[in-house]
């Protein structure tokens, strides 16, 4: 039998709000428990909400950046149900009326191709607050600081149909709501937080079959790991006679496996209602074209551009606009020295190199776009070779100066192009080598270029490895020859 | 002292007649006599209120002193009070302080009026008779045996004793018009937007509207003033400009077209409460008003639709009541739905969990689109009922309720008593304003004449109100309660 996987993402993203979707308290993470929740976050008798623009704002910016229909009217309704970290005893949300309608996202797979994922609707609501299991001698902890932080759950058609096709589109989705700047999309500490709906069917069934849902599932790893062992456990429940039940699961990264999170109550009726407490969101065009004029370029049309405009290849276009700061940093750099392809080089490979080896964001490099920029400037125009280049970046990366040319002036890594100067270089190593002069003239011409690779070594010593490396080359063969 | 109007009142401390003290330790002492009967008060602030007193006085003397400076009045126990208990009449919130003020509290404490406590209420304002409190029942004091109306009864009750000569109320099927009406005073609910809700204990949220009640419109016109207007921190609000509301209370009333909704003079009114209503059409005739009848047709589906929608709202709006981070919880919960239900369930008391049951029901899966959405839509056509006669007409008039005053135990059927509002409830789905004003007796018992006008024409109400009260006496009557407790 063959199967099919199918699978659908619905996606948490805490928008980068400085105050909550309905009160004015900080969404700041990681202070003490309990002292960013205000009145109205704590349910309190008496208050109301009260809703945050900059929210409906980074909604319709996601909308228009997935070429979303943008809902006109959209509306606010409870999701009644009971919990300790849901202070009202309903959480707000959009359920008739979401604020951004159908739209799509195109994913790279790692063959190169493409595909497009469909997005059925993302809408706005608040989060909860946490609920901590551990520490209270059996009981648990509420922290409310957390409730009431602006949502965007952004909910996909059942379009993806592998591990790596989920991973991708999580990928795209991150890295948009990243450009954007809103969301700093930062899984680990929540900011992200992924649903996966999982189901097999036979190959050919046109019909679905029973999914299971793996709820608040937080790293691209995580997700792909889910999704292999739901794929293998529907299978196989299925081959032994079993039907798969629709419920939700929960993904043990340390097991490697998801688990039921069923109980024996039925599944809740949330009651949706409009709030009466929120006006409807009413969106007009020209809040709509404002918005979209401050719309930053984004991810694919950087990636599209860095090719056919730069001429990178499509890996390195893909790997420099994967980031917002990554694509601005490559930017800068070209920039400054005006070569696309030697930016990329220098931006891909001793920069990140430097930057992974140090567990540093791009965001935190102590080498600038600029530096960087001015230094492959001076590798461009012959000032330094590759090897002083290098050294040049190690000394920008330990702060021992602000600019390249202090640099190079300070370590005299000026390269030397002088052709006497070369020539006079060359002489004297010829005249201290002897042996391996002689060693040239008696070898077949076949193993002479070979033993070149000494004389250029000698003459990069003697010139503290600022002789320009192709002209000493070329002399020192014409020289050797004419030895002959 | 008691049994002057706030104007009046006002006036006095103005001409330095009465110091505020004096005017706030006259009531305290009128409340400590005599509301051992009556039951009006949860809470007297008597110590924070004689502070405020003294503060008023020195502010008059430095030349501070705003129109109702010193005046004292109580609040409903619905509105959070800083610092003080606010029950909102129930076991659930008996043990509640709230940490802040409702925009009202706020805007009526800057206006210098002092508090004197918190008034008895029907619990989260779900009653028309105020029999349904966790701390008791509230009598009227035109008639130890009758009830003095809901859920705003203690506020009512209060103002016709002359315990204090003005107190906020709520209303969101009639709450504050009802009570008004059973105990001989004035009572207003503004339109749907014009007071901010922030602060106010949420029971119905797209009817909830406070409101002043007192003994004149003149006194009503005052508060308003105050009370009303723009406020940020609730979203339903109306961001408009708040008028001088006693500018135009003398404005002529030759011309005013008066309709009578022949919907609200048919079965079941009492006749006495009829002929009341009628002769004070009659009066408003004679001051150059015409009448005609009109017709609102959809009156009879007004109590159906609103026991749909205001209950499916109290359902979530009470569901933060759980005993998690305030209010009653229970003793050594065993788990999470034992501390639920057991707190919830020793916390609200009969009518409350009706009505959470009646509203879950009505949103729940396979129900909602025949119940919710369905009353959602007729609630349209009630609203459209108004803005249609109010196309022919300025004012509407008609009958606060159907009889005066009943017994206390009289209605024990819930039904029946939800067919007590019959005349105040479809205002509520409407969003328009609405005032009661006192027209008469039916043995011994208060009748009240209930003016309607389209949203927002507060000040067109006040004035033809204030004019009835230029032109009878009904407003001025006390009862006998009030001279033997003096």
């Amino acid at each position: 039998m063959q199967w099919e996987t199918v699978i659908g993402l619905e996606v948490h993203v805490q928008l980068a709000t400085r105050s909550k979707i309905f009160s004015g308290a900080s969404t700041a993470f990681g202070a003490e428990p309990n002292t960013q929740a205000c009145a109205v976050d704590l349910g309190l008798p008496g208050v109301l909400p009260v809703l945050n623009e900059q929210a409906v704002a980074m909604a319709v910016q996601f909308g228009l950046a997935v070429h979303a229909d943008i809902t006109e009217v959209s509306i606010f309704d409870r999701k009644n149900y009971f919990y300790p970290d849901l202070p009202k005893g309903y959480q707000t949300s959009q359920m008739y009326h979401p604020i951004v309608g159908p739209g799509d996202v195109e994913i790279t797979l790692d063959d190169g191709t493409t595909k497009r994922i469909r997005i059925h609707h993302a809408h706005l609501e608040e989060d909860a607050g946490k609920s901590l299991h551990e520490d209270f001698q059996g009981m648990t902890g509420i922290d409310l600081n957390r409730a009431g932080t602006p949502l965007l759950e952004i909910v996909s058609e059942p379009d993806m149909r592998n591990a790596k096709e989920a991973a991708a589109y999580l990928k795209a989705i991150h890295s948009i709501v990243t450009y954007l700047g809103i969301s700093d999309g930062n899984m680990a500490e929540g900011s992200m937080r992924c649903d996966v709906n999982v189901s097999v069917r036979p190959k050919g069934q046109e019909a679905f079959g029973t999914r299971a849902e793996v709820k608040n599932v937080n790293s691209f790893r995580f997700v792909e790991r889910a999704i292999a062992y739901e794929v293998e456990r529907q299978i196989e429940l299925i081959e032994d006679g079993g039907t798969v039940v629709q419920e939700t699961r929960l993904f043990d990264p340390d097991r490697d496996e998801t688990r039921s999170m069923r109980t024996k109550e039925e599944a809740n009726d949330y009651r949706y209602f409009p709030c009466p407490d929120l006006l409807p969101v009413v969106l007009d065009q020209a809040y709509l074209d404002h918005l979209r004029n401050q719309l930053p370029e984004l991810p694919a049309d950087k990636r599209a551009r860095f090719e056919s405009e730069l001429g990178l290849s499509a890996y390195d276009a893909s790997v420099l606009s994967a980031s917002r700061e990554m694509a601005e940093f490559f930017e800068e750099v070209h920039q400054v020295c005006g070569d696309a392809k030697q930016a990329a080089n220098w931006v891909q490979g001793e920069l990140s190199g430097a930057l992974n080896r140090e567990s540093l964001s791009i965001q935190n490099s102590p080498v600038s776009a600029r530096q960087l920029g001015e230094l492959v400037s001076r590798v461009l125009d012959d000032t330094i070779n590759g090897k002083a280049a290098k050294q040049v970046f190690q000394a920008l990366w330990n702060g021992q100066g602000k600019h390249a040319d202090d640099i190079i002036e300070a370590k005299g890594l000026k390269q030397v192009t002088d052709t006497g100067a070369i020539e006079a270089m060359i002489d004297q190593v010829i005249a201290e080598s002897p042996a391996q002069v002689a060693q040239y003239r008696d070898s077949e011409p076949e193993k002479r270029g070979k033993m070149i690779g000494y004389f250029v070594g000698q003459v990069m010593k003697a010139s503290r490895g600022t002789a320009n490396p192709q002209q000493v080359n070329g002399v020192l063969k014409d020289k050797l020859d004419a030895l002959l | 002292m008691h049994d002057k109007t706030v104007t009046q009142l006002a006036a006095a401390l103005k001409s330095g007649e009465l110091s505020s003290r004096e005017l706030t330790s006259h009531f305290l002492q009128r409340i400590e006599k005599a509301d051992g009967k009556l039951n009006s008060f949860i809470t007297v602030t008597a110590e924070q209120a004689l502070a405020k007193a003294e503060a008023a006085d020195k502010a008059r003397a430095a030349g501070n002193a705003e129109p109702l400076t010193g005046i004292p009045l109580a609040l409903k126990d619905i509105f959070c009070t800083q610092g003080v208990k606010t029950s909102c009449g129930s076991k659930m919130l008996d043990n509640f302080i709230a940490p802040y003020d409702a925009t009202v509290v706020e805007k009526l404490s800057a206006a210098g009026t002092i508090s004197l406590g918190k008034t008895n209420m029907d619990e989260f304002a779900m009653g028309s008779s105020n029999e349904n409190s966790y701390y008791g029942a509230v009598k009227n004091p035109w008639d130890l045996s009758a009830v003095p109306g809901g859920s705003s009864g203690g506020s009512a009750a209060a103002v016709a004793a002359g315990l204090i000569p003005a107190a906020m109320g709520t209303d969101t099927g009639g709450s504050i018009r009802q009570p008004a009406a059973f105990c001989g005073i004035t009572g207003l609910k503004p339109t749907y937007g014009r007071v901010s809700r922030y602060g106010i204990i949420a029971y119905a949220s797209s009817l909830d509207q406070a409101g002043p009640m007192a003994r004149s419109a003149e006194d009503c016109a005052h508060l308003l003033n105050v009370i009303a207007g723009h406020d940020v921190r609730d979203s339903t609000s109306m961001a408009r400009g708040v008028p001088d509301y006693t500018e135009t209370l003398n404005a002529p009333l030759s011309g005013l077209k008066i309709g009578l909704p022949k919907e609200y003079f048919g079965d079941g009114l009492d006749p006495e409460v009829e002929k009341a209503v009628r002769d004070a059409v009659k009066v408003y005739e004679s001051l150059g008003a015409t009448v005609r009848e009109v017709s609102l047709p959809h009156t009879h589906y007004a109590i159906p639709a609103y026991y749909v929608i205001a209950p499916a709202e109290a359902s979530s709006n009470l569901s933060r009541y759980d005993g998690v981070r305030f209010g009653h919880r229970c003793d050594d919960p065993t788990d999470l739905i034992d501390l639920y239900t057991r707190s919830r369930a020793e916390g609200f008391g009969e009518e409350v969990k009706r009505r959470i049951l009646i509203g879950t029901h009505t949103l729940s899966e396979g129900f909602f689109d025949a119940y919710y959405t369905k009353a959602q839509k007729v609630r349209r056509l009630i609203r459209q009922d108004f803005l249609d006669a109010f196309q022919e007409v300025d004012v509407l008039m008609g009958p606060a309720s159907p009889t005066p005053a009943f017994d206390l135990g009289a209605k024990k059927d819930p039904v029946s008593m939800y067919l007590q509002d019959i005349y105040t409830i479809a205002v509520n789905l409407a969003g328009i304003p609405g005032i009661s004003v006192p027209a008469g007796f039916a043995g011994g018992r208060p009748i009240g004449l209930q003016i309607l006008g389209t949203h927002f024409a507060e000040a067109q109400l006040l004035n033809v109100a204030h004019q009835f009260q230029q032109a009878t006496d009904w407003h001025l009557k006390l009862p006998a309660f009030a001279e033997e407790n003096a």
